[in-house]
């Protein structure tokens, strides 16, 4: 025998299930008077820097039908490419940009919308500057994990064309499922669980 | 927020296996919500390694008592009255300090405070369903609820869920970030479950079943069940070559 690593197992996943707005939403729910407010609804106030965009689009299953009980979180780096967290450390994000939000989709439509900025670039791991992207992270009833994918712009073709993360991509068909078009106030971006379309999800 | 310095290495790579599988059909709504495509591995980057973190500033006093944070002024829920209690850890054992941790359930009679919910049990109006609370500086966290009820749900004809609750846990990574569910010691749902046994690894499912404490009650007021959750573990930078700007 040989000593143990003395590793912990991560907790294994459970579906969010369909009330995950009780916990994360629940303002949205129309449960109110619990917490003043739905943590990640506003991302942008009048003194944070960048481009303003909406970013709206669907959670799209296998049968063509939008997801009306999904819930999104983005994670994104401010307007000159620094995330706001103690892990970065490559100097201080903007304070007036946490760089996360939070939505629902709509429990009648499917649609939902980030009110944020434009990302600036940051580095990967070798240095190179990647593409500017919004990382995704998706749950909803019926997904056992939570899905991780990212968007990227698609009037940004000159950075997307050197990103180190779009050219990993086997098949370049694909590589249009993690852009985002855009629309009069932002972004358009529809994620495909399933079928041709479907969106590349990362196993970060 | 006890650590000054933040760890900044890449994450242990998510041993999937031991996680459900997206596609389980035993659980019907994952047919047509699960990726069929492989995921495409990426190694973590700035944006994968960083992550919110969350000041006590967001929390209000009753934020991490259930019983009392819906309730009318004088009244409380109704139901079992527990405490839940434990640490949220990295891989590697070390307690996670200064992190989020989200949790929502249904009543004592299972029902759920939300639109879409059709179980015929009724709705406590003292008990909202949810709270939230920032783990201490050793990675502890515990809040007051009343133990909810088992329910029904629409999969098979006769499906129950065990009493359970749910969670959602921040890290300091947002490749950190996890849903889960507890559930609790001695329920014969557990092993009936579709959604428990999305988890394939027995030993998986024992990670999620809070056992009783009772060397944590408090006498006249609540029992305690506790529950530990573990988050992706860092590799140490120590050997890392890193290059300048990451
Ligand atoms: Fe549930």
């Amino acid at each position: 025998m040989v000593q143990p690593l003395n590793r912990l197992k991560e907790s294994p996943s459970q579906t969010a299930g369909p009330y995950v707005h009780i916990g994360c939403v629940p303002n949205f729910l129309g449960i109110e008077g619990v917490f003043d407010s739905d943590l990640g609804k506003t991302m942008v106030n009048d003194e944070t820097r960048g481009q303003r965009i909406a970013i709206t689009g669907r959670v799209i299953d296998g049968t063509g039908t939008p997801l009306k009980d999904a819930l999104l979180e983005i994670w994104q780096a401010d307007s000159n490419g620094l995330y706001n967290s103690p892990s970065e450390t490559r100097g201080g994000a903007d304070p007036n940009f946490a760089g996360w939000g939070r939505q629902p989709t709509d429990l009648k439509s499917g649609v939902f919308r980030f009110d944020t900025i434009k990302p600036g670039r940051v580095p990967f791991t070798d240095g190179r500057m990647q593409a500017p992207h919004v990382n995704f992270w998706i749950v909803a009833r019926g997904i056992n994990l939570g899905l991780n994918t990212r968007m990227y712009f698609a009037d940004e073709a000159e950075a997307n064309a050197e990103d180190p993360v779009l050219a990993r991509i086997e098949h370049r068909v694909r590589v249009q499922t993690l852009l985002a078009e855009p629309t009069d106030d932002g972004y358009r971006f529809d994620i495909h669980l399933q079928g041709d379309n479907e969106t590349i999800f990362f196993d970060i | 927020m006890r650590n000054a310095t933040y760890e900044t290495g890449a994450f242990f790579v998510r041993d999937r296996s031991w996680h459900p599988k997206a596609y389980t059909p035993d659980y019907k709504t994952s047919v047509t919500r699960s990726p069929q495509k492989a995921l495409l591995s990426l190694e973590n980057t700035v944006s994968e390694i960083t992550g919110p973190v969350f000041g006590h500033d967001i929390l209000g006093e009753k934020d991490n008592d259930l019983i009392y944070n819906f309730a009318r002024p004088g009244e409380s829920a109704i139901g079992e009255r527990i405490i839940v209690h434990g640490k949220v850890l990295d891989e590697r054992g070390r307690g996670v300090p200064g992190v989020l941790v989200e949790f929502w359930q249904a009543n004592a009679a299972g029902r759920y405070r939300h639109k879409n919910e059709g179980y015929m049990a009724p709705l406590d109006p003292n008990f909202g369903g949810c709270g939230r609370t920032i783990t201490d500086d050793d990675g502890g966290y515990a809040f007051r609820t009343v133990k909810p009820g088992p329910y029904p749900w629409p999969n098979g004809v006769n499906d129950w869920r065990p009493a359970h609750i749910h969670f959602s846990i921040f890290g300091y990574g947002f490749a950190q970030r996890l849903i889960t569910q507890m559930y609790f010691e001695g329920d014969p749902l557990i092993p009936l479950c579709p959604i428990v046994r999305t988890i394939a690894d027995e030993a998986a499912i024992e990670q999620l079943v809070a056992p009783l404490d009772m060397a944590s009650t408090v006498p006249m007021d609540a029992r305690a069940y506790k529950f530990d959750i573990v988050l992706r573990g860092r590799r140490s930078t120590m050997f890392e070559n890193r290059m300048e700007g990451n």
